[in-house]
């Protein structure tokens, strides 16, 4: 099919828009046609996927129209192993948030669904921009319709956190913008690829890393930066919740790997162990403070860095692994391990955000200590929120299991102690959650709003069901998307591991 | 200097200017005789004058090449062709906007309409000067009428105040600037800005600088840059807003020609003293005009210290001192002027008889009293803070390249952080008008379908030069080279 890619982007955009003409009045047709809307682009992807082909690390689904030509910029699009399985994520996570609001937004319920499909459209255009202007035009507009989602139909703390997660981006991305710019005078084109190719010294390339890798780690979120992410959860709806930590968070991890391993191969490997110290305090102390959490978004949003540790540390992990033993063999599984991670993260992620939006629709609180015994009321539910709990501690068979697995092979090779303290994470991940379920969902029935709970409407069981088969078939059956994956990653590392100098 | 015989071909680059003159005779007579009765006869005349204007130059105004006319005194070029074109579009929306709001205050009289063709005048003389005195009488016919503008509302005493305060300052910067040319005059013997630039080459006199130096404290002035700024919030918070909308858009290109025509081309071959005193004028005007605009309360003089950071942008791009730069300026000041143009339009718009709607407060829960108003200031404050897919991040974008490709890091890490300090501000105003509930009943906002179109076509631009950069991108660089 032509112009696919282009259709994925724009497809939910000219939706999103076509609802806020609809309005709020007839917002009956605007529900169905952002789920429509939703669905025809989740398929679209099915053709995506097929058609790709696995043999190749080429950018494949080429768009390339003039955009500005005073910038030699390009409206460039086109995927590779890395951004296809990102941008059917993307897809697949879009519809349980416009099913979720379906009953539960009564605020400007036409701006929500805009908002959302709006959104759907930037994300999708940043994973298949193969031109860096592009790629910021979309990474950037997209903070718009994320600020007014938290802000519009966000918690009592709203603007404070909408506004922070603003600037915190914004703040990262000026500088990513202004090594993009340097970078484009030097290469006199905005091309990824030429980005890619460009000879820069060490010193541009620390540089240009530490610009990068603010953005990126801002995005992530890595300590110290992710401190805006416990209160943009805590506060954002649930539809919010899931797209912030399914999909915006990825964009960081995807940065990583689109830009900064491959533009500044020899700053990365300089400062590798930067990052990977970031990584494992991430995964460590961020884990521990999971651990003392009141509020369950907030005890999912510090899980949620912890696990996007992993990613971080998987990315990074390569350069001490050549270190160590000398040659790259076994580094792409660090490679494997964090994209598998970012897929699986989303997903897990994004179905605890949406257990938690069921419990907080009935209940009206996200505290705790408001709930208990939760199984006895909802047994269906219980089932699917205890699944989920398990995929985040990473129980084998899950899609937990197989990015975590990944990577700590991979930093077992680097290091034993590298393995020894991101396994760690398997210990502190199931006291945290484990605990979290044990607190909500277990124990006898703690008060009388939960007593008076009722168990999962038809619309909820599937989203849930979905989301569940999603975590399983990726736990139990990896390899195709490891196929998809596989030249990308090879071709990716032989540009990391190589030197510019 | 080139002999031009008098001829009605010569004369016709200068059509605009000739015909503005007319234009404002025939409007002030009109005026006189249609008496106090059919008072909507002159806002609609000046609006004709100004569409006539504008299809005489497009028809009779453009010069197939750079031509001096009138014995050297005056350039005509693509540049001044293109920037007079902006200023009857510009003044003719900035009326548009501006006519329910004289009503409602007994201000809505054929001279506030005089006095803003005058303003033009004064603008297309600077824009198509190369004398230094065609500049200064530019300048000063601009001035002038602008001061009248401010004070226009008789009986405010705020206005009065800061007419007065305008006035003043003003003086002691056209003083300044007299002062400076006098110097350059003295020592290089020539008013001509062409025959300055010929004889400027080398290491300069002492004498020079000295002269150079009263020029660039003279333009940061009239610009608004720190530390001369002083005059700019007070006389934005305290003119009418009509005026306010009018000081910050047409000026502004008149203002950029300024700093171009007098110091880009005349005085090019002191490109690098003057583009240091610019870059740390351009380094304070950034940090004051972004960290105090967060404190205000006031819309009118948060968008007033707005205006001040966004000039911070402009001297960046003369600070690079290339013709990339100046196009980058250029490209900067159109994009503000247009915003600018949005932003007090909407002020405009929600004020009404005896309410002013510029304390922010006021702006509160805007979205539910009326949305397509809100819709229209989120658009132009995203745009303004630099978020694409508006065309404030290519006028942004574009001066962190031309600082790059003159190779100033600083220059380029302190505009970046103090556009992340600016987006708080810009924020808090979309914060105050969608995520807010209104505060009390205030009354409605103007209704008038004709302005509410022209703001949405505004906003629409915003939106649609930052999808599609391209052509104004190239135009900007056209006009420069």
């Amino acid at each position: 099919m032509p112009h696919l890619l282009s259709i994925l982007i724009w497809l939910p955009i000219a939706s999103g828009l076509g609802i806020v003409l609809l309005g709020d009045r007839r917002i009956g047709a605007g529900r169905w046609l952002a789920l429509a809307a939703s669905l025809v682009t989740l398929i679209l992807t099915v053709p995506l996927w097929g058609e790709f082909d696995t043999g190749t690390a080429a950018l494949q689904f080429v768009e390339k129209l003039p955009w500005i030509p005073r910038f030699q910029a390009y409206y460039a699009l086109g995927i590779d192993g890395i951004s296809l399985p990102l941008i059917v994520l993307t897809a697949f996570m879009t519809v349980p948030v416009v099913i979720a609001g379906w009953t539960v937004i009564e605020t400007r319920p036409a701006q929500y669904y805009a908002a959302f499909l709006i959104m759907e459209g930037l994300m999708i255009g940043v994973f298949s921009a193969s031109d860096a202007l592009l790629f910021y035009f979309f990474w950037e507009a997209m903070l718009i319709p994320m600020f007014l989602i938290i802000g519009i139909w966000g918690g009592p703390r709203r603007v404070y956190a909408t506004i922070k997660f603003f600037l915190y981006t914004f703040l990262g991305s000026v500088f990513m913008l202004a090594a993009l710019i340097y970078m484009y005078v030097k290469a006199g084109d905005y091309s990824i690829a030429s980005l890619q190719a460009l000879p820069l010294t060490l010193l541009e390339q620390r540089w240009i890393f530490l610009a990068l890798m603010l953005a990126f780690a801002v995005k992530v979120p890595m300590f110290p930066v992710h401190t805006w992410l416990p209160d943009a959860h805590v506060e954002a709806p649930t539809g919010g919740s899931v797209i912030l930590a399914a999909i915006m968070l990825k964009m960081g991890g995807y940065g990583f790997l689109r830009f900064s391993l491959p533009i500044a191969p020899d700053a990365s490997r300089e400062l590798d162990l930067l990052v990977i110290a970031l990584s494992l305090i991430a995964v460590i102390y961020i884990g521990f403070v999971a651990l003392v959490q009141q509020d369950m978004k907030k005890l999912i949003a510090y899980s949620s860095i912890a696990h996007m540790g992993f990613v971080t540390l998987g990315a990074f992990v390569i350069y001490e692994i050549v270190r160590a033993t000398g040659s790259s063999h076994g580094a792409g599984m660090g490679l494997d391990g964090a994209m598998v991670q970012m897929i699986s993260h989303g997903l897990i992620s994004g179905a605890l955000f949406l257990c938690v939006g069921v419990l907080y629709d009935r209940v009206h609180s996200r505290q705790i200590a408001d709930y208990g015994g939760v199984v006895n009321t909802m047994p269906v539910f219980a089932t699917f929120m205890v699944l989920f709990a398990l995929a985040n501690t990473g129980l084998p068979g899950t899609s937990g299991f197989v990015g975590e697995f990944l990577v700590i092979i991979a930093s077992f090779r680097a290091s034993f102690w590298y393995a020894a303290l991101a396994a760690l994470t398997l210990i502190l991940g199931a006291c945290y959650t484990l605990w979290l379920v044990k607190r909500v969902v277990f124990g006898a029935v703690a008060s009388p709003k939960v007593a008076a709970l009722e168990d999962l409407n038809p619309r909820e069981f599937v989203v849930l069901g979905a989301l569940a088969l999603a975590v399983l078939v990726v736990g139990i059956w990896p390899a195709p998307l490891l196929k998809v994956m596989q030249p990308t990653i090879h071709h990716l590392l032989t540009q990391a591991i190589a030197t510019k100098l | 200097m080139p002999a031009n015989p008098m001829s009605l071909e010569s004369l016709s680059p200068a059509i605009a200017e000739i015909w503005l003159i007319a234009a404002i005779c025939i409007v002030l007579l009109v005026d006189v005789f249609a008496g106090e009765r059919r008072r909507g006869l002159t806002p609609t005349l000046t609006l004709l004058a100004l569409a006539l204007g504008a299809a005489l130059t497009v028809q009779y105004g453009e010069v197939p090449r750079r031509t001096l006319l009138f014995a050297g005194l005056y350039v005509a070029d693509e540049l001044g062709w293109a920037l007079k074109l902006a200023g009857f579009l510009i003044v003719a929306v900035a009326l548009l906007y501006s006519r329910s709001y004289l009503e409602n205050r007994n201000i809505l009289r054929g001279e506030y309409y005089v006095l803003a063709l005058t303003a033009l005048l004064g603008v297309f003389v600077l824009t198509s000067a190369n004398s230094l005195l065609t500049l200064y009488i530019g300048v000063e016919l601009l001035a002038l009428s602008v001061y009248s503008m401010v004070a226009f509302d008789r009986d405010s005493g705020v206005a009065a105040e800061s007419a007065m305060k305008y006035f003043v300052l003003g003086a002691i910067a056209s003083g300044a600037l007299l002062y400076g040319m006098s110097l350059i005059y003295g020592l290089t013997g020539t008013l001509s800005l062409s025959e300055i630039a010929a004889r400027l080459h080398g290491p300069l006199q002492p004498g020079l600088i000295l002269g150079l130096t009263f020029i660039v404290v003279a333009v940061a002035f009239k610009l608004g840059a720190v530390p001369f700024h002083m005059w700019l919030p007070d006389v934005y918070e305290g003119a009418p807003t009509s005026v306010t909308l009018f000081i910050s858009t047409a000026p502004k290109i008149a203002y950029f020609a300024l700093a171009l025509r007098l110091l880009a081309y005349g005085l090019a071959g002191a490109v690098a003293e003057w583009s240091q005193m610019l870059a740390a004028l351009a380094v304070l005007t950034l940090v004051v005009g972004n960290v105090v605009a967060i404190v205000q309360t006031n819309l009118k003089r948060m968008l007033a210290y707005s205006a001040i950071a966004n000039v911070g942008f402009i001297v960046l791009g003369f600070v690079a001192g290339t013709p990339e730069g100046y196009s980058a300026a250029l490209y900067y000041t159109l994009v503000y002027v247009l915003v600018a143009l949005g932003s007090f339009g909407v002020i405009l718009l929600a004020a009404s008889k005896g309410f002013e709607a510029d304390r922010l407060d006021d702006y509160k829960g805007l979205y539910q009293r009326d949305p397509m108003l809100a819709l229209a200031m989120m658009v132009l404050m995203f745009s303004t803070a630099g978020v694409p897919p508006f065309v404030g991040f290519w006028a942004k974008l574009r001066i962190f390249q031309v600082l790059w490709e003159s190779h100033h890091l600083w220059l380029v890490v302190i505009a970046a952080a103090m556009s992340v300090v600016g987006a708080y501000y810009y924020l808090r105003v979309i914060k105050l008008m969608y995520f807010d509930a209104p505060a009390q009943a205030l009354p409605p906002t103007g209704r008038s379908t004709g302005v509410r179109f022209a703001l949405g076509l505004n906003a629409l631009a915003v939106l649609v030069l930052g999808l599609l950069p391209g052509p104004l991108l190239d135009l900007c660089a056209r006009l420069i080279h």
